[in-house]
């Protein structure tokens, strides 16, 4: 696929290779504007000292980073000692974004698989069915969600009213109901790109498999996941980077009652903190470790394409 | 193409022209959400033909962060809790309303007229006032709720079903009034002792959420839920069958305030509208909207009169004081954040 982009390319650079630099100035000017400004300001403020009650003053400051790694107890005039609280909220950010990730890939990948193995004129309309609940605002499906899943919800009715459970279960206000709203905030960014490689995939390699006599689940493993699997690392990329900065899903059902990285970052610009430095710092942070993520998994893709 | 040129510097031209003309009948209102009829807002267009724009917030820090962002110069009016007059005017985010600009400034009710928040009334008029507290669900609980120990270190039946506002200030203030000790402490015992009963008291609240505080208590899904009287009241009149309580060791009382900011580009029409909300008739369409007390003499003829004998808004005798939330200085707050921080980690 790569050889294929490449070929492709040098023939369309050749043609136009005089106005090279005029034909990518738009897309530079777009990235350096939307992309790269937003970035460098951050990067700039979370050096900047904090000013009393939001805002900056323009004076270079490690305070920021300091208050990230290091616990000067409750005062502040104590020696350094590590900061758990800042690394215990980005651990428990990637582990409920991991696990709504989990959760999109074990439903949306079947939901894929459906799909593009339906009659080709029938395709669009299944995927146009995925969208439909995504027209609506997604602080108007947290709510939704929430109120289906309360202690007297229709949910816990019904799974009383068929004898399933005795007294409620309380879903609302756990981890669980967080990493529910992720999955369903984000699971459409799974099953389309899943779609797009499965729908690619050439069937009559499973069909070659069974006649060789492997079982169905050895076909899928070896033979349909490795064609798929930029299809997966790409869903699972789009659901668990943004599944780790949302605020929405753990404030509205978790309960807000432990920070994520998103919400301790809100807190910084628009709570009581007003501290704009550290808030650009943690978010620094945490785009540095989302860089370092992807590149793991890029350097893992280019690796296994090199042995293939 | 030169007759094109014309015709369109000539178009600008006439746009921008209007653009200004229609610039002297507006005004642009930075408000909460939720806290202002309509009706109210088309009464004063109807009467001065002056066009309303009005954005909303949902917290005193949201405001003052978009607000320091830049978007000052883009309204006209905004409305702070009091503790934030006090902070905004610390920025220098307010203008000065100067003797003589407000004909109705005589309407203000004494007692508000010379307020803590901003002496003298240099920046601000009232909008509504209230408290913070508590309701609690008696359905759930039959016992006595004029304590900060229901929220703090409640009886069994309503551990685990408390909704605390998601607000420092809110959250904080309350603690204090539960331990008896002043807001911005720089005591580290007395400090060291707020930290801790958080820490402790966190193990019996369900959630924080503030946007919610009324639909919680009215769904069921908390029992205890700490929350400003006028929510308070709107949810037992949605059905739930919540009590709002004074506690003993005192309460949280706020008042809401219309400022002219800095830089306000519709400086004229903003002091007509502040006149027209000190006039009894149109600030009591708000109370009985918002269900809150008014702070301008005379309202009570054109009051909603079930707001009179509101439970929450009146007291009983053996209730504490009411008290507003204190500005700390940035060493102070400090602590505070770190406080919250740890509660929330």
């Amino acid at each position: 696929m790569a050889a294929g982009a490449a070929s492709g390319g040098s023939a369309t650079t050749d043609t136009y290779k005089e106005s090279r630099f005029w034909l990518l100035l738009p897309a530079w000017v777009v990235l350096g504007i939307f992309v790269l400004a937003p970035v460098m300001m951050m990067l700039i403020y979370s050096f900047l000292t904090k000013e009393f009650r939001g805002g900056v003053i323009w004076e270079l400051s490690f305070a920021a980073y300091d208050q990230f790694f290091c616990d000067r107890g409750l005062f502040g005039d104590e020696p350094c000692t590590i900061e758990w609280t800042y690394i215990q909220i980005f651990w428990r950010s990637i582990w409920q974004a991991g696990a709504a990730t989990l959760l999109s890939l074990a439903i949306g990948f079947p939901t894929a698989y459906f799909i593009a193995t339906r009659p080709e004129s029938q395709r669009p309309l299944w995927v146009f069915l995925i969208t439909i609940p995504y027209w609506v605002n997604l602080l108007i499906r947290t709510v939704s969600m929430k109120f289906l899943l309360r202690d007297q919800g229709p949910l816990n009715d019904a799974l009383i009213g068929i004898g399933l459970l005795d007294s409620p279960l309380h879903i609302v206000n756990t981890n669980f109901a967080v990493q529910l709203g992720l999955f369903y905030s984000y699971l459409p960014f799974m099953v389309l790109p899943i779609y797009a490689a499965v729908e690619r995939y050439n069937f009559a390699l499973s069909e070659a498999a069974a006649d060789l006599y492997a079982t169905k689940w050895t076909t899928l493993r070896r033979i349909l996941l490795p064609a798929v699997k930029p299809g997966v690392i790409a869903g699972c990329i789009l659901v668990f980077v943004p599944s780790m900065g949302s605020f929405l899903a753990p404030d509205l059902l978790g309960g807000a009652k432990n920070f994520m990285i998103g919400s301790l970052i809100e807190e910084q610009f628009k709570g009581n903190a007003g501290n704009w430095p550290f808030g650009a710092a943690a978010s620094m942070i945490l785009l540095t470790m989302v860089l370092i993520i992807l590149l793991i998994f890029a350097r893992q893709q280019a690796k296994a394409e090199k042995e293939a | 193409m030169k007759q094109m040129l014309k015709t369109g510097v000539a178009a600008l031209a006439l746009s921008i022209a209007a653009n200004a003309a229609a610039a002297e009948g507006k005004l642009v209102i930075y408000h909460w959400f939720e806290y202002m009829p309509q009706e109210l807002l088309d009464k004063f267009t109807a009467e001065t033909g002056i066009e309303v724009t009005m954005d909303t917030y949902d917290s005193n820090e949201a405001m003052l962060a978009s607000l320091k962002a830049g978007a000052i110069g883009t309204y006209d009016v905004a409305v702070p809790g009091d503790y934030m007059v006090t902070i905004m005017a610390g920025e220098g985010l307010l203008d000065t309303i100067a003797e003589g600009e407000l004909q109705n400034k005589g309407n203000i009710a004494p007692e508000w007229a010379d307020p803590s928040f901003d002496p003298g009334r240099k920046h601000s008029i009232p909008y509504q006032w209230g408290s913070t507290s508590f309701s609690v669900n008696r359905d759930v609980y039959q016992g006595d709720i004029n304590t900060t120990d229901i929220l703090f270190n409640p009886p069994a039946e309503l551990s685990g079903k408390i909704n605390m506002l998601d607000s420092q200030g809110e959250v904080t203030a309350m603690a204090s009034l539960h331990l008896g000790m002043e807001q911005c402490s720089t005591d580290r015992e007395k400090l060291k002792a707020l930290n801790a009963m958080l820490q402790e008291a966190k193990g019996h609240w369900a959630s924080f959420n503030s946007d919610t505080a009324k639909e919680v208590l009215v769904s069921g899904d908390a029992a205890v839920g700490q929350i400003y009287d006028g929510f308070g009241a709107k949810a037992r009149e949605e059905g739930a069958n919540v009590e709002y309580a004074f506690p003993t060791q005192g309460y949280v009382v706020w008042m809401d305030n219309v400022v002219l900011l800095k830089d306000a580009p519709n400086r004229d029409n903003a002091l007509k509208f502040l006149d027209f909300l000190l006039e009894p008739e149109n600030i009591a369409a708000v109370s009985n909207f918002a269900r809150y007390g008014a702070g301008v003499k005379g309202v009570s003829e054109f009051l909603d009169p079930a707001l009179a004998t509101l439970p929450e808004a009146n007291p009983p005798a053996d209730a504490g004081a009411g008290v507003f939330i204190e500005v700390c200085d940035e060493q102070t707050q400090a602590v505070y954040d770190q406080i919250w921080t740890n509660l929330k980690k």
